[in-house]
């Protein structure tokens, strides 16, 4: 594996050789030194167009723990702000001799144009609306160690599932692993165009008896050009997760959210601080899985 | 030839092409014997092994490890934590090649801080496994101090290390290849010293 730019380039050996990986990775966090010297003496750029905590934070504590030196680099206050183009950018990091490149653009593709340009691994971290291929491995990750299995595991997608690039990896990757998946939401906010292998519902209320996982999405403010729905409060009341909603799950039922969270949007702060929400563990299985990653890429020979 | 050697089928029929370039220098009962001496020198050298650790150097170190504490659990009565260690992501030649799988690294009950760890490993060669051994061992804590066992030394060594306990020693062409089989992995017991084409540094 060179690059990891979309889930539909995993197959199902793949994508399970990455969680293993994690698993092993996870193990390592929780040792008295959290180190290894796996990638020591490689560089890894961030390169972040647009803004981020977790993702960013997250790809730099994992290529930490595996000794890459790591360069953060991000739009505002760079080379970019004053106007330079990604195949410059790119130019200039290939010049500095990045072994890996992990980039979240506002443009679907970019992660594509860039690994053209570079001699590098690239790494998606979220282009545009297209994919964000480490949230649905972390995402996988996490059902697997919560529910003990993928296979034939319903998860429901529910809320922006039109503007989210972790619906896009999460329906690609689920697929290839053997779950089943509705996306629930609001009909203006659900692509038509979406593969056959999924179900689509517009009642969260009748799908939630049959969910084993239940993944909320974030109403994605910034990318709406459109009204999509009349107001706030209508959607969070239709497709808002609360507690009488997460009554009627199926009593092993979790809840995941890619974050950040619109708390009394998309989901109610009894939810997201309830036992069955995993919001937290994600954002931890984040590093393991993102170490993985960037083993398999960087790890042997280049 | 290396390649019948490799071949994991138990068909006593295939094998015949590689009798003539191969041959057995530990039989089952001869790897049962060493194995139990092992444990009888371990217990011997560390006075009971009262503070002892094994950790079993992934892959056939662990089931040496295992049958190990089960002879010194037999012999004495002792039960004796074991371990297992993946020294993949420490290997000083990840980058000359392709990708390798992560296997379990599982910390022994206790820990390793203030125990005598006895690492156990199948073959020692070049010396570099136990090298990243070690490294790995330190990240996972302090251990008072660090032993190794191995069933077969087959010398050429490309580090200072060498080995507490020697099952058997065997004198090798670096184009030579030790093969270790092991009931628990490959369904029988053997150690076989094979003509082969590869410079395998195990």
């Amino acid at each position: 594996m060179k690059h990891l730019l979309s889930t539909a380039d995993l197959d199902a050996a793949t994508a399970t050789e990455i969680l293993d990986i994690a698993t092993e990775m996870a193990s390592v966090s929780g040792r008295e030194i959290k180190k290894l010297p796996t990638l020591r003496g490689r560089t890894v750029v961030n390169l972040f167009y647009e803004d981020s905590t977790r993702t960013r934070i997250s790809f730099e504590a994992a290529a930490k723990r595996l000794s890459a030196d790591v360069i953060n680099f991000s739009a505002k206050g760079s080379s970019v702000a004053k106007g330079e183009s990604l195949k410059d950018t790119a130019w200039t990091l290939q010049a500095m001799g990045a072994d890996a490149v992990v980039i979240r653009h506002p443009a679907s593709g970019a992660p594509h144009r860039l690994a053209g340009w570079v001699s590098g691994s690239v790494l998606n971290a979220g282009d545009g609306t297209h994919e964000h291929p480490t949230q649905a491995l972390l995402d996988a990750y996490t059902m697997r160690a919560r529910m003990g299995r993928l296979d034939g595991l319903h998860v429901a997608i529910v809320g922006d599932v039109l503007h989210s690039r972790v619906a896009r990896s999460n329906v690609l990757l689920l697929n290839t692993l053997g779950a089943k998946v509705t996306l629930v939401g609001p009909p203006t906010l659900v692509p038509t165009d979406l593969s056959s292998a999924v179900q689509v519902s517009y009642d969260l209320d009748a799908v939630l008896p049959q969910a084993d996982v239940v993944m909320m999405l974030r109403v994605q403010r910034e990318r709406m050009t459109d009204s999509y729905f009349p107001s706030a409060r209508e959607y969070s009341r239709r497709y808002g997760l609360d507690g009488a909603r997460l009554r009627r799950m199926p009593s092993h039922g979790i809840v995941m959210h890619p974050g950040p969270m619109n708390r009394g949007m998309e989901i109610t702060p009894e939810v997201a601080d309830s036992p069955r929400s995993t919001i937290v563990e994600q954002v931890t299985n984040g590093v393991s899985v993102r170490m993985a990653c960037l083993y398999l890429l960087l790890g042997g020979r280049s | 030839m290396a390649r019948p050697m490799t071949d994991e089928s138990s068909d006593p029929a295939q094998q015949v092409p590689a009798q003539a370039l191969s041959k057995i220098v530990l039989t089952a009962a001869d790897v049962q014997r060493v194995v139990d001496r092992i444990a009888h020198q371990i217990l011997e050298k560390t006075q009971g092994a009262g503070d002892v650790v094994l950790l079993g150097i992934a892959t056939r170190g662990v089931p040496i490890a295992r049958r190990l504490a089960e002879r010194i659990r037999a012999f004495e009565g002792r039960e004796v934590p074991v371990g297992t260690l993946d020294i993949t992501l420490y290997r000083d030649d990840l980058r000359r090649n392709s990708i390798r799988a992560v296997g379990r690294t599982e910390e022994p009950p206790g820990g390793v801080d203030g125990r005598r760890v006895v690492l156990v490993d199948d073959v020692l060669f070049s010396g570099r496994t136990i090298r990243a051994a070690l490294d790995a061992l330190s990240d996972l804590g302090r251990p008072a101090a660090v032993q190794l066992a191995v069933l077969v030394d087959r010398g050429h060594r490309q580090l200072p290390i060498r080995a507490d306990y020697v099952g058997k020693n065997i004198p090798t062409a670096l184009s030579e290849q030790v093969k270790v089989r092991l009931q628990e992995i490959d369904g029988s017991d053997e150690v076989v010293l094979a003509a082969g084409v590869k410079d395998k540094q195990a």
